[in-house]
């Protein structure tokens, strides 16, 4: 099929995405010069094939449904963020808060990914090819978080039913987070996510984080009498 | 002195520092070890719409016949830059309440009325419900901190979206909702586990600063294809510059909270303690509007204590475009009222205030989720206590007696249009008030603190 091809040094984002939103046939569509725009792709609610052909700003592929975004360079702050399904990959490196409170879909990350990666997820899987930054999976509710490289502070600070999977190093964990074993589940659900991704690590390298639930209720001493 | 004539003879000169409040206090801290957290708003008096009063005419302005002349009460939000800005056909908006905090039948009971009133509701901390849709022809959905059930389908069946910076119950708090409410329905479209006592996040996950959220506006604009006006909802605390900030950010609607403002669970010493009063918020709000010259460009929404007719009346003199409200619209529902009314007759809950340590009159109790009138619960049984039907025609009842008394004092003033209502046809009772509002104490022209014509 051939590509629907959109220079954005031509034609304005709103153009772009308004075609995306309504106007996309399942020809898939390449996104040009897009030089860091903010905000490209948004909103996307059809299974349609997108490739961004270069570094994108903010927010890019926010709220995905069922479309296959892929960014062939860096994405700026909130790449992902509240995807719903579907998928999308950044070919470089992610800024803050990627995948933030993601409710379904994969988000991969070939490369690094900044502070709060995973901040408040809510159901989606993200796979970090390199090191994610500190506060990443900070109040994550659900999903999983794959990350083949080190974290950085407090990983999984305040998490709830979130689980993290680590191939290397946390400087360290967040107030109720802790490691616990691998179960034969927990090897197969990482093997699977990185074949997902892309990735041909050994799942038997992984560690989990989870939740201790100790903040899942205040104070038990105090017989909840506030 | 025997004992008997010593009895007869108590010293009871009470402190004014360590009163029976405060003892009470510091006893409930001692034996606890834990902060007090209620619900609803400041309970203690502040400076207030109460304290101003309108100028009415009589020779030198002429007021309108009460009856016979229409005074329009008609209401546009969002005309920036949405393609489809939100018509009301009053000033009085209801504000964001979240499900979990109240039952699906208080949501049904408000959308009804606001739609059968022609104005429009909020979601809240907790997503879109079906029956708030369902039953709600304008609905506000909020873009929270906490993105509980945040989804994009839900953004383009809303009306408008309102990205929740803060409340003025708490400004720099999140929400909280305690195990008792977190029921299977509540948990599930929060993604958390049932019956945990939840804290939700402070700060928005994906943006931090005034530059990061003209871009999540932008971000909301593409994704409603620039349909839908864009509300930000601030706790009012520095509030001229905030206010500035959002209009700056791309706003196309600033709703100003004060820290009389409800709430359904926080801190009491968040709620009596942080945020400064509606009355001074508002003016805050107009003078940065002004300053940015963006006075009816950008539209103000004010909440906080918003009780009468006369309360909007003067909110919209101040220079507001509309009012919110949470607190009254739950006590039209019922809230702390001494009956509940099921099956066509009332039934007394006065012992269930009781079991709960308080009575009709004084309850604040909404975070255990047993509100006795059936408001502010998840309980199966309880929920029952409010009839959507029956809530419905209260509230709209309400926001009708509103409505009529805005038009009232409207007219007297001579105005063919609420929202000619002006700062001029008001005058402050306090000191206090008249410096806050920036309006003459009656009967003088004098604004304390006001000479040198400084912005604030
Ligand atoms: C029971 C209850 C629940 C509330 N839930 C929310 C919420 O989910 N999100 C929000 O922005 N504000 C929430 N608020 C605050 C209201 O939106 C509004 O700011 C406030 O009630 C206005 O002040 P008033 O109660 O004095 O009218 C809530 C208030 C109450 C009373
Ligand atoms: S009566 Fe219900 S809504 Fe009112 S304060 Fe008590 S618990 Fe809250």
């Amino acid at each position: 099929m051939d590509s629907v091809i959109f220079d954005l040094s031509q034609t304005s984002l709103r153009e772009v995405n308004q075609f995306l939103h309504h106007g996309a046939n399942g020809n898939p569509i390449k996104i040009i010069n897009p030089d860091g725009a903010h905000n490209i792709a948004v909103g996307l609610h059809s299974p349609i094939t997108v490739e961004i052909a270069g570094h994108v700003g903010y927010y890019a592929a926010g709220m995905n449904q069922l479309a296959n975004v892929t960014i062939d360079g860096n994405a700026g702050t909130g790449v992902a963020e509240n995807m719903m399904s579907g998928r999308v990959h950044v070919k470089g490196f992610a800024s803050v808060s990627a995948g933030a409170s993601a409710q379904g879909g994969l988000l991969v990350i070939d490369g690094n990914a900044s502070l709060r990666c995973g901040i408040s997820l809510k159901g989606g899987d993200i796979v970090v090819g390199g090191s994610v930054g500190s506060f990443s999976a900070f109040m994550a509710q659900a999903g999983r978080i794959v990350i083949c490289g080190d974290a950085g502070d407090a990983i999984g600070d305040s998490l709830y039913e979130a689980v993290i999977y680590i191939r290397g190093t946390a400087k360290s964990l967040g107030a109720d987070a802790q490691f616990e074993p691998m179960s034969d589940s927990d090897y197969q659900t990482v093997g699977e996510l990185l074949a997902k991704a892309g990735f041909s690590h050994d799942s038997k390298d992984f560690k989990r984080i989870a939740s201790a639930k100790r903040l899942y209720h205040w104070n038990a001493d105090a017989n909840q009498d506030y | 002195m025997n004992h008997s004539e010593s009895s007869q003879s108590l010293s009871l000169e009470e402190s004014a520092g360590y009163d029976r409040r405060i003892l009470n206090y510091i006893q409930n801290a001692a034996a606890h070890g834990l902060y007090e957290i209620r619900g609803l708003g400041a309970k203690r008096r502040l400076p207030h719409f109460d304290d101003l009063v309108f100028l009415g005419s009589s020779l030198s302005r002429y007021p309108l016949e009460g009856y016979r002349e229409k005074c329009t009460t008609k209401t546009i939000l969002g005309t920036r830059y949405a393609k489809k800005p939100i018509e009301l056909e009053m000033p009085i908006t209801i504000a964001g309440m979240s499900f979990g905090s109240l039952s699906a039948n208080v949501k049904e009971a408000i959308g009804l009325a606001a739609t059968e009133a022609g104005t429009s509701t909020t979601t809240g901390d907790g997503g879109m419900t079906s029956e708030e849709r369902l039953s709600s022809k304008t609905l506000i959905y909020q873009c929270l901190p906490s993105r509980y059930g945040f989804n994009p389908d839900d953004v383009r069946k809303a009306d408008a979206i309102e990205i929740v910076i803060g409340q003025g119950a708490k400004p720099g708090g999140g929400g909280m909702l305690l195990g008792q409410k977190v029921n299977p329905r509540v948990a599930e479209m929060r993604t958390l586990p049932e019956g945990i006592d939840q804290r939700s996040a402070c700060r928005h996950p994906d943006w931090t600063g005034p530059d990061d959220l003209t871009i999540k506006i932008q971000e909301l604009r593409e994704l409603t294809d620039w349909e839908k006006p864009i509300y930000v909802k601030i706790g009012a605390s520095r509030t001229f510059n905030d206010v500035k900030l959002a209009v700056h950010a791309g706003a196309d609607v600033i709703v100003v909270d004060g820290m009389q403002g409800g709430t359904a669970a926080t801190q009491s010493v968040f709620i009596e303690h942080v945020g400064i009063p509606t009355l001074a918020a508002v003016r805050l709000a107009v003078e940065a509007l002004e300053e940015l010259d963006m006075k009816g460009k950008v539209q103000l929404i004010v909440s906080g204590g918003i009780r009468t007719g006369a309360d909007v009346a003067k909110a919209l003199a101040m220079g507001a475009d509309a009012v919110s409200i949470g607190q009254a619209i739950l006590m039209a529902l019922g809230c702390n009222s001494e009956t509940y009314i099921q099956n066509g007759t009332h039934h007394s809950a006065i012992a269930d205030y009781n079991a709960l340590g308080t009575a009709p009159g004084y309850c604040h109790h909404c975070h255990t989720g047993q509100c006795p009138v059936g408001v502010t619960t998840q309980d199966a049984m309880l929920e029952k206590r409010l009839e959507p039907h029956v809530g419905a025609r209260r509230v709209k009842n309400y926001l009708q007696t509103l409505n009529m008394e805005l038009t009232t004092i409207a007219r007297a003033c001579g105005k063919q249009n609420v929202h000619h209502l002006e700062r001029e046809d008001l005058v402050a009772l306090t000191i206090e008030a008249a410096a806050m509002a920036r309006l003459p104490l009656a009967g003088t022209n004098w604004i304390p603190g006001w000479q040198t014509g400084s912005s604030f």
